[in-house]
């Protein structure tokens, strides 16, 4: 019974993250409209967007290897299983050990790499200007990201998420400057990991100031559409992140019954609003920056997580 | 199988070996090397022994009895040659062994491209043998041959193509370098030994030094050992010496022949040297963590494609290092479950690097076969021309890059995760230390991916860049074979690390006392290092999620949404160039990876000659990448040798007076050092 009920609940997960990850975007894109005083799309927008791209044909380029017509799915399956290991409404997955966050950043890099390797299979500049800028921004995201996990692998010890947001849970937290640090850190690297504003514009067709859209540009139909669901997914699985490891209030716990678990559900639904209600804000609020200046914004990221992790090695005995 | 007949037979492998270097020079004699069954011959016989010996020396390891020893009358006259197989020998030679056999499975049809073979034929089995020797070792006499007989027919294998100049200048680097390194163990030996003259490696296990000199056998060893396996700033010579090998022998050079080196270096350090100091870990840690980030940033800039896989092992063994750092800071402070958690990630890094190295340099080598080109901004398109080769390579590439589930990123989380256990350490200075080393691997991690999506990016995707790539052919299939064997090892241990955690725990317990638990029990087979509340990762689930959900998911968009496919001219933005030159090229994609790290670590700039309105000739772009480490340390030895000798060069030219006079000088100044001394 218990692993019936264990894997249901895992494939109710999976299928959440699948169903809410197009309305998060339709909503922050509702919300920066409204910040800008249009009235915006309707919510279930990407929903519409993804079915017609979906029922369209393909169009590919003359010299499509097989790699072009087989990273969508890569891709989006990597992300799919990243997003599917953080716990959003319950904690205690029944294969959240199977991948630490160690992991999951990983997963999200196979993600990239082929996203970049997909950008230069038809051999255009675009695609090779949105590789070339992907790589170097991961480059310093990454990285900062580990930092990250280290701080609060460190804090919790464990870099599983389950045991992570229990620690944040237990009353022995108190204000600690590491996480108020990756706090923020975490917040840098998911703005720039998702191609957001200050580092790229997600609705931007500017060819010189694209990365992401430049790697994508050769791809249509129902290629477009599974990266464009993957890039939802990713969207809300930082945010979910976010919120597992920083505001974990409402988690289901391990083995709790059916009431505290819509209790998680309401509370996980509640926060993506919040979430996408502030990044609507943080991006009406702010201008593109230039390629070059990202670098700054990410190795300050990394520092920050750095310095994170350095006060922990210092301040304490760690981990026993 | 009981361990004496074991070490026998790995003996007899390499007397086989040793005698098919024989044979071929015999058989180049008589000229009947050249012929192409002549190679396929040596090369099937090489594969064969080197087979026999890896299975003997993974049986040696998973039973995990005493040590074997052997003796035969050969060396030193008090000593003998002295062999010994324990864990640590038994991981090597599995690593050692499997590599050559591969290479060798390669090599038959590879080995037919070759214009002079008997260049090659006669030293390859040597090389293997040496190696083999290497680890097989029990006395410092015996260890020191083999290593000088590994680095000779290394250096003869380097200078096969000797026809370039360029090959030669890396041969003549590789033998200068090679010879420093061997006068350091050579140095470091002697003290070990002290003045006794205990040459075998039980004695000097039985008397370790004292505080001082171990710290300075430990230096020479750093300097000897890491010569050899590329350390920064001790590296200069392997990216101009592995690239200018045949591709089989760049295989074994950057996949095993490193690490070898890294045994010698486990082999003194954690086992003849005694208790390790903290400060000998601060080296090890600084070096390994310089070594990982140049060593890819190096690597990022490269174009040649053989040259940037040689960067890339130099980076791999920066993080072999940062995790035998970790375990010697552990093994300092008694700490020995974190110490073997350590070692036995520097160890699966060493396995998983030699099996992926060597598929990358085999299918560099398919792929210069194919178009005559290492160049990157030569190639390009080989998905659709070599697409069994293109895969492989690929496969390669996402180990390389720590890309779950395959093993690269095993290992690597395995470091990570001895990162994280290290605030136990109560040494100030490790404690700001290895959080910073922690980021520079993870940068090192992320900088490999990107250097990878380049290499693999700009050389098998897109428009082929010239007509040799257009041309371009699949390689042989005994080259195929030899890497997909490569692919299903990368995937096989990526998917089940816990099984190599267990078979090389005996060896992390030998150089640490520690141990960690046993993974083979794990539910699902996931591997947990310390405990599942702390951490846990499991490849097999990861491989089976992605591969259903990415099927589930093509499934049901064929199935419910659109199949329909149309070939069209590429879009590009409405702007299609026909022209191959507008893709963005190797240089290109480098450029902001350049602009962010080059400024500090190569004094990169770039400078951009555009000529004034009316002027006709063409604009022009220059990147300027400089090797620091090479000017402000090997230019002023250059140098200074230069100068030494030019004064020196006087005294050939003296009377025989003079001679004489000199003569009696050094005599007398002899006698009165040892007049002083004793």
């Amino acid at each position: 019974m218990g692993l019936i009920r264990d894997l249901a609940i895992q494939g109710v997960q999976m299928l959440l993250v699948l169903a809410l990850a197009p309305l998060l975007t339709g909503w922050v894109r509702k919300v920066k409209a409204r910040l800008t005083r249009r009235r915006g799309p309707p919510l279930l927008q990407p929903y519409r967007d993804l079915w017609r791209l979906m029922r369209k044909e393909v169009v590919l380029a003359e010299n499509a290897s097989w790699l072009f017509r087989a990273a969508p799915y890569l891709i989006f399956a990597a992300t799919w299983v990243a997003a599917a290991l953080a716990p959003t409404f319950a904690t205690g997955l029944m294969f959240s050990w199977s991948a630490d966050l160690i992991a999951i950043t990983a997963l999200l890099g196979s993600a990239r790499f082929f996203l970049a390797l997909a950008g230069m299979d038809v051999g255009t500049s675009f695609g090779g200007i949105g590789s070339s800028r992907e790589v170097m921004i991961a480059s310093l995201a990454e990285p900062a990201m580990i930092m990250i996990v280290f701080s609060l692998a460190l804090l919790a010890h464990s870099t599983q998420l389950s045991t992570i947001a229990a620690y944040t849970l237990s009353s022995n937290v108190g204000l600690r400057v590491t996480l108020a640090m990756a706090l923020v850190a975490i917040l840098m690297v998911a703005v720039a990991e998702n191609g957001r504003i200050p580092i790229d514009n997600p609705s931007t067709h500017l060819e010189l100031t694209m990365v992401h859209e430049a790697m994508i540009l050769e791809y249509s139909g129902r290629h477009l559409a599974v990266l464009e669901l993957a890039n939802f997914l990713k969207l809300l699985l930082y945010v979910s992140l976010i919120a597992c490891v920083f505001v974990p209030w409402g988690l289901a716990p391990v083995g709790s019954g059916a009431l505290a678990a819509l209790i998680g559900l309401g509370a996980y639904v509640g926060k993506l609003a919040v979430g996408g209600v502030l990044l609507g804000v943080f991006e009406t609020s702010l201008a593109k920056m230039r390629v070059f200046r990202v670098p700054d914004y990410l190795g300050a990221a990394l520092m920050l997580g750095l310095l994170g992790a350095l006060l922990l090695f210092v301040s304490r005995g760690g981990l026993r | 199988m009981m361990a004496a007949p074991a070490i026998s037979l790995l003996l007899a492998c390499v007397g086989g070996l040793l005698a098919l270097g024989l044979g071929a020079i015999g058989l180049a004699a008589i000229g009947l090397a050249r012929r192409p069954r002549t190679g396929a011959l040596i090369y099937a016989a090489s594969g064969i022994v080197s087979l026999i010996a890896a299975a003997v020396a993974l049986n040696a390891l998973l039973s995990a009895g005493p040590p074997a020893l052997a003796t035969l009358p050969l060396g030193l006259p008090w000593v003998g040659a002295r062999f010994r197989l324990d864990a640590l020998a038994a991981a090597f030679l599995l690593v050692v062994d499997l590599g050559g056999a591969v290479a060798s499975l390669y090599a038959i049809g590879y080995g037919a491209h070759e214009r002079e073979p008997q260049r090659i034929l006669p030293f390859y089995p040597v090389f293997l043998a040496a190696m083999n020797l290497v680890v097989l070792a029990d006395d410092a006499f015996g260890f020191l041959v083999a290593w000088e007989v590994m680095s000779i027919s290394s250096w003869a294998l380097v200078l096969a193509h000797h026809k370039d100049p360029a090959n030669r200048r890396a041969a003549h680097l590789y033998l200068v370098m090679a010879s420093f390194g061997a006068l350091c163990l050579l140095l470091g030996f002697g003290l070990l030994a002290g003045p006794g003259g205990g040459y075998g490696f039980d004695a000097m296990r039985g008397h370790p030094p004292a505080a001082g000199v171990a710290g300075l056998v430990f230096g020479l060893t750093i300097l000897g050992a890491g010569s050899k396996a590329g350390l920064v700033p001790l590296h200069v010579w392997l990216p101009q010496a592995h690239p200018a090998a045949p591709s089989h022998v760049s295989a074994l050079m950057s996949g095993v022949m490193t690490k070898v080196a890294i045994y010698a270096f486990i082999r003194i350090v954690f086992d003849l040297l005694g208790p390790p100091q903290v400060w000998w870990s601060v080296v090890a840690l600084l070096l390994g963590a310089f070594t990982a980030v140049l060593g890819v940033l190096y690597a990022m800039m490269q174009t040649d494609l053989k040259r940037l896989l040689a960067y890339s092992t130099v980076e791999n063994v920066g993080v072999i290092f940062i995790g035998l750092g970790l375990a010697l800071a552990f093994k300092a402070e008694n700490l020995a479950l974190a110490a073997a958690l350590a070692a036995t990630a520097a160890l699966f890094h060493v396995l998983n690097h030699s099996l992926f190295k060597s598929l990358l340099f085999m299918g560099s080598g398919a792929v210069q076969g194919a178009t005559g080109e290492r160049d990157l901004e030569r190639l390009g398109g080989l998905i659709g021309r070599m697409p069994q080769t293109a895969f492989a390579f690929l496969v390669g590439a996402m180990a390389i890059a720590a890309l779950p589930p395959l093993n690269g990123f095993a290992s690597e989380w395995l470091t990570f995760q001895a990162v994280l256990v290290s605030p136990l350490l109560g040494t100030t200075a490790l404690k700001f230390l290895v959080p910073a080393v922690g980021a520079m691997l993870a940068l090192a991690a992320a900088l490999t991916a990107a250097a990878m999506v380049r290499a693999f990016g700009v050389g098998f995707l897109g428009r082929p860049r010239s007509p040799a790539a257009q041309a371009a052919r699949e390689t042989d299939r005994w080259s195929r074979a030899a890497m997909f064997v490569l692919v299903g090892l990368c995937l096989a241990v990526g998917v089940l690390p816990g099984l190599v955690i267990d078979a090389l725990s005996p060896v992390a317990q030998a150089m640490t006392a520690g141990r960690m638990p046993v993974q083979a029990g794990q539910a699902w087979l996931s591997i947990v290092p310390i405990a599942e509340s702390r951490s846990s990762y499991n490849g097999l689930l990861v491989l089976v999620f992605i591969a259903a959900s990415a099927g589930l998911a093509a499934l049901a968009i064929h199935r419910f949404a659109s199949r329909a496919v149309r070939r069209a001219p590429a879009w590009d933005c409405g702007f299609p160039d026909p022209s191959p030159l507008t893709q963005y090229s190797a240089g290109g994609f480098a450029q902001p990876i350049r602009r962010v790290f080059g400024g500090f670590a190569f004094a990169a700039r770039d400078v951009v000659d555009m000529p004034g309105p009316g002027e006709l000739r063409p604009a022009r772009f220059t990147a300027i990448v400089r090797d620091r480490i090479w000017e402000t340390l090997y230019v002023p030895i250059e140098l200074a040798i230069g100068y030494a000798a030019d004064r020196l060069n006087r005294l050939q030219f003296l009377t025989i007076r003079l001679y004489l006079g000199l003569v009696f000088l050094a005599l007398v100044g002899l006698l009165l050092v040892l007049a002083i001394w004793v």
